[in-house]
């Protein structure tokens, strides 16, 4: 395990990109420092929130570049988590994500437009439940700069609204619920 | 024996094995039909909720009850099984012991599904069973595994109602009656 961090770490340096060059940034699952939540209405009342625990991905990004940004990030649908079985069952099954069917969801970046400092609209195509959708929405950095550990990181947040009927989901859930917010929350390390 | 109508004997069911037989066969019953329709219930149905709770606290007294009855039958003699042929009777005596375990492996699976989140049933509102295991995704392992269970429960309950009507009306035997009537 020590000769493989070495290993990575020497390997690492030797290439290790120029600063003006648009780095890779491993998204930090592993230290669960990234998150996918999604939020829906439970009958107009109140909020249902529930994430999802695996998924995986890498992003670029430059500060001095920011249109050259992108991203792509694997999610299991099976790893969906509300906090309750028996609605993690039915979320899971045919009636919802069918998730043994489509086990994954995905998202693409196709463009990055920047709207001003560490903010824009990132596009790209969405996949869930089969379906694929070239969605939009507004992104934001919270921070990068240097870890305590030897590492360089990266932060942002972005979140977009999706009508459940467009990815083959008519379930009844009432009319306040037929949207979900997805909430990416991600920190990314520089490889 | 002082009480020769509920005890069995070795040739005949007492009253107590023929309540637990009935009053359980409703219950599997009722359970199968249950669950089948619950599960197609959509959100907006008024007994979304209140059929799931009642499938759920129905099966854990039917699990107390397959309890006691199997410590019954283990304290009771075991009537000898009608009929001539020696395959016959092993057939029957495996049936039974498949529609125990079963049933046994159903109670199991589906307490699993309903404490996989460390969340406890609550037995019509009087107490609560508790949460043990908690693996990943373990509401689907065992909800896929409880709906196989149920259906081969359902094919081996079939085959053992055929077997009784040919006791019945082919071989007019007792084997049937015997169940409805002590002493019979």
């Amino acid at each position: 395990m020590k000769k493989l961090m070495l290993a990575a770490g020497l390997s690492a340096a030797l290439l290790m990109p120029s600063l003006s060059q648009a780095a890779t940034y491993q998204i930090d699952t592993q230290g669960a420092h990234a998150f996918v939540q999604f939020k829906i209405q439970h009958l107009g009342y109140s909020w249902l929130l529930g994430r999802f625990n695996t998924f995986d991905g890498q992003f670029e990004y430059d500060a001095k570049a920011p249109e050259k940004s992108s991203i792509e990030v694997t999610i299991e649908t099976a790893s969906l988590d509300s906090n309750h079985a028996e609605r993690d069952k039915h979320l899971k099954g045919s009636d919802f994500l069918d998730v043994s069917k489509f086990p994954q969801s995905t998202f693409k970046s196709t463009g990055f437009k920047s709207t001003g400092a560490g903010e824009g609209i990132l596009s790209g195509d969405f996949t869930l439940r089969g379906v694929t959708k070239a969605i939009s929405f507004p992104v934001k950095m919270i921070g990068e700069g240097k870890d305590p550990w030897g590492g360089y990181r990266a932060g942002f947040e972005g979140k977009t609204t999706l009508k459940l009927s467009d990815y083959g989901i008519d379930y009844n859930l009432g009319p306040a619920s037929t949207t979900v917010e997805i909430g990416l929350f991600i920190e990314g390390i520089r490889q | 024996m002082s009480h020769p109508l509920l005890r069995n004997t070795s040739s005949s069911y007492g009253w107590i094995s023929i309540a637990f037989h009935w009053l359980m066969a409703l219950a599997v019953f009722g359970l199968f039909g249950l669950g089948l329709y619950m599960v197609e219930l959509t959100y907006y149905d008024a007994w979304y909720r209140g059929s799931l709770d009642l499938h759920k606290s129905a099966g854990v007294i039917l699990a107390c009850a397959w309890l006691l009855r199997l410590l019954w039958k283990l304290t009771n003699p075991r009537p000898q099984a009608l009929g001539n042929h020696r395959w016959e009777h092993n057939v029957a005596h495996l049936a039974h012991a498949l529609l125990y375990l079963l049933m046994l492996a159903l109670f199991v699976t589906g307490y699993l599904i309903s404490t996989a989140d460390g969340r406890a049933i609550e037995v019509f509102g009087l107490f609560e069973l508790p949460a043990t295991l908690t693996l990943a995704n373990q509401e689907d392992i065992a909800g896929v595994i409880h709906w196989a269970l149920a259906w081969t429960l359902m094919a081996i309950v079939a085959l053992h109602a055929l077997a009784a009507i040919k006791h019945h009306w082919l071989d007019r035997d007792k084997t049937l009656i015997r169940m409805i009537k002590p002493g019979a």
